[in-house]
């Protein structure tokens, strides 16, 4: 788990690079482009998830709630105020990660899921304050009107273009959390997940590195949530409740929370899962969801990357 | 109409408190009573009450079966439904962590949520009320006496569990259980068997709740999540793993919910309860009546 191969991550940027002229070849999956935007805005959240899940052994059941935090945020300061759509996205990270701190510095000292409860709670207030505060958040009708982004006077009008800003910053985040697990911290953070008695002993200060996992995996959501927003032109509280929070969960489970590559196919899986395959199953979609959750926890509970050590394992047998 | 005084407004914000608060103590109960033998917090609490209420509705006011038989048909399967959860999404589960086991309840209660609106579809399900709906006046304030049979029902179930886990001999047990599963088994006791009594009895008081609840506000199928946050409110605010301080916890976050929608905001009705929870959990996570030396022991 340590050493992240760099043949993978090459190929997987690769298929990221051609992806949209395959698209445009293929009428079958003409509309992937599209779609694949949303993986990777996902891919942001589920990163950042994963490593609070996977390496801090903590769960939030409210990272919608950032998400929202990131999106009303460049909404609201690009359509009232004018401002620089980047500079919202600043400041929405910056919004995001100073709740993420309010709430995670009392709960994560305490041992145990705090974190699960107050997130839970936390997820569901900001839900009915985006609906309830009207005159700032339009209520259940949302906001419109949400300005395209332009990248170097460019603007970034179409699927295509938006699709490679979102991968550029999802491959950017990506390899800067591998750095991150690389680094002292990420070895602080499997301690912890491996003893968090031992690693106290050992000097390590475990809330504060759970409190660092927290803040970056709720910057993550936000920024998603602002990209989201600006790709939408339109926002509303629906987005971001408390289902979305669980599908998230879904996303990280499915694809195995113990590795960086878990979040990414989770994300991939769940969201083409949403879009284009369970309309067939129509009302029964979400028993479908709730029996993925079950099963990759019963059965594989290292989700899909688990898979390879898993065969291995029969194979030695 | 005549204008209500100030006085019997406020009586009519506490009875009303008082019953939601009831209903919030059995949720809270449930979690307890699950928690205290498993560590687990049992996020699919709120779907029994949502089954209770929805299959009690089908029994009763669809099918015409009389309320008493109904009522103990719909205990005995919403029971089912618990034992059966434990069986097939607790159990199997090979590693059980905390974390793993929170997200298979999450799991089991999309689930349970996706078949109820299989079933019954997204629409409100009604229940006659017990004794009519003639509305009695005390002092101004206006009572459906539905709602006194829910502080009724709280109270037979709060004697009912007290009898059962001082007096018999399953139930300490179950207490044994709780408070140490090795020396339990050790003396012989089927830890296992306590576990799966336990969700039994959860999804029994639940269903119970469900039932009494859905004459005042209806049931539909995705009510249970909602539910479920608020019960663990309640948990919280009483203190986890404490039974005294689920019904305390339970009945304060109904008042507190009532006069809060009643005098601030009926907007925020839904988010009072949780704010009560944050403040708790920050600053005093072991509850009103909940042992802090207790909550160090326990994983959860």
């Amino acid at each position: 788990m340590l050493q992240i191969r760099k043949l993978p991550v090459a190929v997987f940027a690769l298929f990221i690079v051609i992806f949209p002229w395959a698209a445009y070849l293929i009428p079958a999956i003409k509309n992937y482009t599209g779609i694949m935007v949303f993986v990777g805005v996902y891919c942001l959240i589920t990163i950042g998830l994963s490593l609070l899940m996977g390496y801090a052994g903590q769960i939030s059941l409210g990272q919608a709630s950032f998400y929202g935090i990131g999106a009303y945020t460049t909404a609201l300061l690009t359509t009232r105020f004018g401002v620089d759509p980047w500079i919202c996205m600043l400041i929405g990270m910056a919004a995001a990660a100073g709740v993420a701190f309010l709430l995670g510095a009392p709960s994560l000292k305490l041992r145990g899921h705090y974190l699960a409860m107050a997130t839970l709670a936390f997820g569901v207030i900001v839900f009915i304050v985006f609906n309830e505060e009207t005159g700032v958040t339009g209520g259940p009708d949302g906001l419109a009107g949400i300005p395209g982004l332009r990248l170097f006077g460019f603007k970034l009008n179409s699927a295509e273009k938006y699709y490679y800003l979102v991968w550029t910053i999802v491959i950017g985040v990506f390899l800067f959390t591998i750095n991150l697990i690389q680094s002292g911290a990420g070895r602080a953070l499997r301690a912890i997940h491996a003893s968090e008695a031992a690693s106290n002993a050992m000097g390590v200060d475990v809330s504060r590195y759970k409190i660092i996992v927290f803040i970056y995996s709720a910057i993550l959501a936000s920024l998603a949530g602002s990209l989201y927003a600006h790709y939408m032109n339109f926002i509303n509280p629906s987005t971001f409740d408390l289902s979305f929070s669980i599908k998230l969960l879904i996303m990280i489970a499915l694809g195995g929370m113990h590795e960086i590559w878990g979040a990414v196919i989770g994300a991939f899986l769940i969201t083409f899962l949403s879009f284009e395959w369970l309309h067939y199953f129509k009302d029964f979609e979400i028993v479908i969801y709730g029996l993925i959750l079950l099963l990759v926890t019963i059965f594989l509970p290292d989700g899909l990357v688990g898979v390879p050590n898993i065969l291995r394992g029969w194979g030695r047998r | 109409m005549e204008k209500i005084s100030l006085a019997s407004q406020l009586l009519q914000y506490l009875i009303t408190g008082l019953t939601v608060g009831s209903i919030y103590a059995m949720v809270a109960l449930g979690f307890n009573i699950i928690y205290n033998v498993t560590e687990i917090i049992n996020l699919a609490q709120g779907e029994f009450v949502m089954l209770g209420g929805l299959i009690m509705s089908s029994l009763h006011a669809s099918l015409g079966a009389p309320i008493l038989p109904a009522f103990i048909l719909t205990v005995v399967l919403v029971t089912l439904v618990g034992a059966l959860l434990d069986r097939l999404a607790i159990q199997p589960i090979r590693r059980p962590s905390v974390l793993t086991l929170i997200i298979a309840t999450i799991a089991a209660s999309i689930i349970i949520k996706g078949f109820a609106m299989l079933g019954w579809g997204k629409n409100p399900y009604d229940l006659p009320a017990f004794s009519g709906r003639e509305p009695i006046h005390i002092l101004g304030a206006i009572i459906q006496p539905q709602y006194l049979w829910v502080i009724g029902f709280l109270v037979v179930v709060v004697i009912v569990m007290t009898l059962f886990f001082e007096k018999s001999i399953t139930g300490k047990a179950m207490r044994a259980c709780a408070d140490n599963p090795n020396a339990a088994s050790l003396v012989g006791i089927n830890v296992k068997r306590m576990v799966l009594l336990s969700f039994s009895l959860s999804a029994a008081i639940g269903a119970v709740a469900g039932i009494i609840v859905t004459p005042i506000s209806l049931m539909t199928y995705d009510r249970g999540a909602m539910l479920a946050v608020k019960g663990f409110g309640a948990v919280v605010l009483g203190g986890l793993g404490s039974f005294p301080g689920a019904i305390l916890g339970g009945i304060i976050l109904g008042s507190i919910e009532s006069f809060g929608s009643g005098l601030i905001s009926s907007g925020y009705k839904d988010a009072f309860a949780l704010i009560v929870l944050l403040a708790v959990l920050f600053f005093k996570p072991s509850g009103l009546l909940g042992n802090i030396e207790v909550s160090k022991i326990k994983r959860f």
